[in-house]
């Protein structure tokens, strides 16, 4: 496959892709720090007495799913382009998950 | 681009783990294995889920479960994703030492993570909670012992790559490897979050 990417000035082009590189990390240290800080919201609402098991239960789900996301759509890159059908494989897979954990929570009786 | 193309900087492409056809091809598989991967978990979770209850006379989660050794793991693993994301951003770059500085490091706190989880079990044993203690004793150590089975498994696999092209340097034959590698390493860290609030936080919230 021939390479048809590059402009005249390979020099140039270097540059351009470097700068948007550099700017891609920038990102990805932002949905770091976001991380971080929803898994100790996580910690904290657990360690903390004043909530309920009916509130911090589906709350730290809640914070596992965003991170989730975070982690899909920034470190492994699902936001760009290209990745429809890794999308397809992974919600394929995510739609039996959930089949798989409301089975064994409702009809499996045990 | 042909796979044996001998590559500067300049001509190194912007996303070199796709340039190449076998490399379109893993990355396309190993997505394929990920969405097997989140069902293989999936029933695990379950399992747990319906019997994490069942203690049979034997050790409950809230008895068990301390927050300073998981939170402490949950930040090893979480700092191991992003060393790993420094990784890939250096290969982009065409930075074969920095690369390699990177997935070094997060061989390093993944070991960490790991040696964490071997000591954590220990206790856990010697406090009379083993694996046929009860149905909750066995789903808590087949779900979590098989994802550090892949902590462990995704260590080897980053190790033998770096031995292996220690003095290849990057090329688009093994660009796509590293790559491939670097999302494994995001998938654990993705079962992680989940282990950490289903299994312990929720354990400890009783």
């Amino acid at each position: 496959m021939a390479n048809h990417t590059h402009v005249q000035n390979p020099k140039v082009d270097v540059q351009y892709r470097r700068k948007k590189n550099a700017e891609e990390m920038k990102h990805q240290i932002v949905s770091f720090t976001l991380m971080i800080f929803l898994t100790l919201i996580a910690f904290f609402a657990v360690g903390y007495e004043g909530f309920s098991a009916w509130f911090s239960v589906p709350f730290i789900l809640l914070l596992a799913v965003v991170q989730v996301i975070f982690q899909l759509y920034y470190f492994m890159h699902m936001s760009h382009k290209g990745h429809e059908l890794p999308a397809l494989f992974l919600y394929g897979g995510v739609v039996v998950a959930f089949v798989t954990i409301w089975a064994f929570l409702t009809v499996v009786w045990i | 681009m042909h796979v044996e193309e001998k590559l500067t900087p300049e001509t190194f492409p912007a996303e070199p783990e796709k340039a190449t056809l076998e490399g379109k091809n893993k990355f396309l598989g190993f997505w394929f294995f990920l969405g097997g991967e989140t069902v293989l978990f999936a029933s695990l979770f379950a399992t747990f889920l319906a019997l994490r209850d069942s203690v049979a006379n034997g050790p409950t989660a809230q008895e068990l479960f301390k927050m300073p050794i998981v939170f402490l793991a949950t930040m090893l693993l979480l700092t191991s994703s992003l060393t790993s994301v420094y990784a890939m951003h250096h290969m982009r770059n065409f930075d074969f030492k920095k690369m390699q500085l990177w997935l070094g490091i997060t061989v390093l706190l993944g070991a960490g993570f790991l040696a964490l989880e071997i000591y954590e079990f220990t206790e856990y044993v010697h406090e009379g909670f083993k694996f046929s203690t009860s149905a909750f004793s066995s789903s808590f150590y087949t779900l979590v012992g098989t994802h550090g089975g892949h902590v462990a498994f995704g260590l080897l696999w980053i190790l033998t790559l770096m031995v292996r092209n220690a003095k290849r340097g990057l090329n688009l034959y093994n660009a796509p490897k590293f790559y491939v590698a670097s999302l494994y390493w995001h998938f654990i860290d993705v079962v992680w979050v989940f282990i950490f609030t289903v299994v312990y936080l929720m354990g400890m919230v009783g």
